[in-house]
């Protein structure tokens, strides 16, 4: 007589213990839509990180601009774990005074910048100088997505999903020469769509600068996009730099020239400011602002109007992968 | 004109209208707050209107006096107490938010900041000049203190307008941003100007009393 056991292997599941694929793979869906808040509460966001882990995008594209399709990024620490900010939020509230000072200036008056045909220039110490246009440099290298935190100089942060590659694939597609110490940053300044250039409150254009070991740097992007989508004028398009362990105005918007150097340039908070705004102005909750502390920040759309501000973390948070770029630097100093 | 003008300010619906209208930023603010209308960043939005707000009611105080001789309007006195303590609703509130919001009510948070950072020091000044003006607003204290006294010491009032400006004007120095600190400069300065003036020419008319402080 034959006795079925467990212990043989033939023994096949009845069909009725099968998941139906509609179903299976319908898991995805029903994470996108808890994620989306119909479950609301405590699950969503347990059900949002799933969904991220499970699906290309890192976030809902907010269906404004052109799609740009990447890849998460496999760059460490270059997705946070952390809750997206509210694309309203990263697009309505932001610092780029060519086109006002005030936070909502920029969302309000950026629509006049024309952001194609676009070049960026390469000049300076490099075996390939010349002019590169948008379409070249979307095609480079692949793009990633990379979710980064975001730390104003002013006390607020947030987190946004760029997309992008890191900046050293086109510095090394340009060659730079062994003397290249810098990497100078132009972006644009164009009196006739931005209505700010020509106020005394910086000098035009507006230049940031890296030394070439922090613009080499994996974590150091070059962004085309952020929410699977192009950039938003206001927030620097069509290319841009984040460089998510310094304050965000070492972040150059609309950049149409980069140049290698062997001293260090002159930035422009820097030239305004100089004993408030350092060169390298490293995210740093040790030193103060002058005129106030950094030691705490506002999450923007997150922290309620009656939380206490949260903690603002060494180099942002990104201590681990950064840290060794200043080795033996006093940072005090060298803030 | 003018006639009907003091008679409708002495009317007895005007003090009540008016006093809804200087309430109407505050439940302005609340409601924004409530139904979330204040952008990506309220605590700063309410920080910032609180200040405004203090700015725009010192402006309507100081207004009062010159408008009420120059336009002939005595009727105009009556609201200069209610004005006054407006300006410093405002201020408190304005005070209320940055150590709630900016400080989370650290006290010594707060003690470290006032010394650290210059404007916070004439703002925070500023407030605690206002607070006697505000205590002694009632009629006994006036008649306590003594007409003379009590007017010398809401004097102060010109000062912490002056005090107001520095501690906008710093705020702003950062962004190099001075266009609507130079309107509120200019008001106030031609408020304050216009009593300079007068009392400057009240002692050219009465030379005997030169020693005494007339501004």
């Amino acid at each position: 007589m034959l006795i079925k056991t467990q212990g043989n292997g033939f023994n096949h599941p009845v069909t009725s213990e099968i998941t139906d694929r509609a179903h299976y793979e319908g898991r995805r869906d029903i994470l996108k839509l808890m994620a989306t808040g119909v479950a609301g509460g405590a699950m969503a966001a347990w059900a949002s990180r799933q969904a991220l882990a499970q699906t290309p995008g890192l976030v809902q594209r907010p269906g404004k601009l052109a799609t740009l399709n990447a890849k998460p990024s496999m760059v460490a620490g270059a997705t946070t774990v952390e809750k997206p900010t509210a694309y309203k939020d990263a697009s309505s509230y932001n610092n780029f005074y060519e086109f006002g000072t005030d936070k909502a200036d920029p969302a309000a008056n950026a629509h006049t910048l024309k952001t194609s045909p676009w070049t960026v220039e390469i000049e300076g110490l490099v075996k390939k100088p010349g002019k590169l246009g948008l379409e070249e440099l979307l095609k480079l290298s692949a793009m990633e997505e990379r979710l980064y935190r975001l730390r104003c100089v002013e006390g607020w942060s947030m987190v946004i999903p760029w997309v992008g590659y890191s900046l050293a694939d086109l510095i090394r597609h340009v060659e730079p020469l062994g003397n290249a110490k810098y990497v100078e940053f132009v972006t644009l300044a164009d009196p006739k769509t931005m209505p700010f250039v020509g106020s005394r409150v910086l000098d035009w254009p507006y230049v940031e600068a890296l030394r070439l070991d922090e613009a080499l740097h994996p974590l150091t992007l070059l962004a085309f996009g952020m929410y699977g989508e192009v950039l938003p004028n206001q927030s620097g398009a069509p290319v841009r730099l984040v460089v998510p362990w310094k304050y965000g105005f070492k972040s150059g918007k609309s950049i149409v020239k980069i140049r290698f150097t062997d001293k260090q340039p002159a930035t422009a908070w820097n030239k305004a400011a100089a004993n408030e705004y350092g060169f390298y102005s490293n995210v740093n909750p040790n030193v103060d602002h002058p005129r106030w502390s950094q030691a705490t920040e506002r999450r923007i759309g997150e922290d309620g109007l009656f939380a206490k501000k949260r903690k603002t973390l060494m180099f942002n948070g990104y201590e681990a992968q950064v840290g060794q770029l200043y080795a033996g630097m006093d940072l005090k100093k060298l803030f | 004109m003018r006639v009907v003008l003091n008679q409708r300010l002495s009317s007895k619906f005007a003090k009540p209208l008016a006093f809804a209208l200087a309430l109407l930023p505050f439940v302005w603010l609340v409601t924004a707050a409530a139904l979330d209308w204040l952008g990506a960043n309220p605590a700063e939005a309410l920080e910032r209107s609180t200040g405004d707000w203090t700015l725009r009611m010192l402006c309507v105080v100081l207004a009062i006096t010159p408008l009420r001789t120059m336009a002939g309007l005595p009727a105009l006195a009556r609201f200069r107490r209610m004005a006054g303590l407006f300006v410093y609703f405002y201020a408190v509130l304005h005070l209320l938010a940055y150590s709630w919001f900016d400080m989370g009510f650290d006290l010594a948070d707060i003690a470290k900041d006032i010394v650290k950072r210059p404007f916070i020091l004439v703002g925070f000044t500023a407030i605690v000049l206002l607070t006697p003006l505000a205590l002694t607003s009632f009629n006994r204290a006036i008649r306590a203190l003594g007409g003379r006294q009590w007017q010398l010491l809401h004097r102060l009032v010109y000062m912490v307008a002056v005090l107001a400006i520095v501690h906008f004007f710093w705020m702003r120095a950062g962004k190099h941003n001075f266009a609507e600190v130079a309107v509120y400069a200019a008001i106030l300065g031609s408020l304050l100007g216009w009593r300079v003036a007068k009392a400057i020419k009240k002692k050219a008319s009465q030379p005997s009393s030169m020693l005494r402080s007339q501004l």
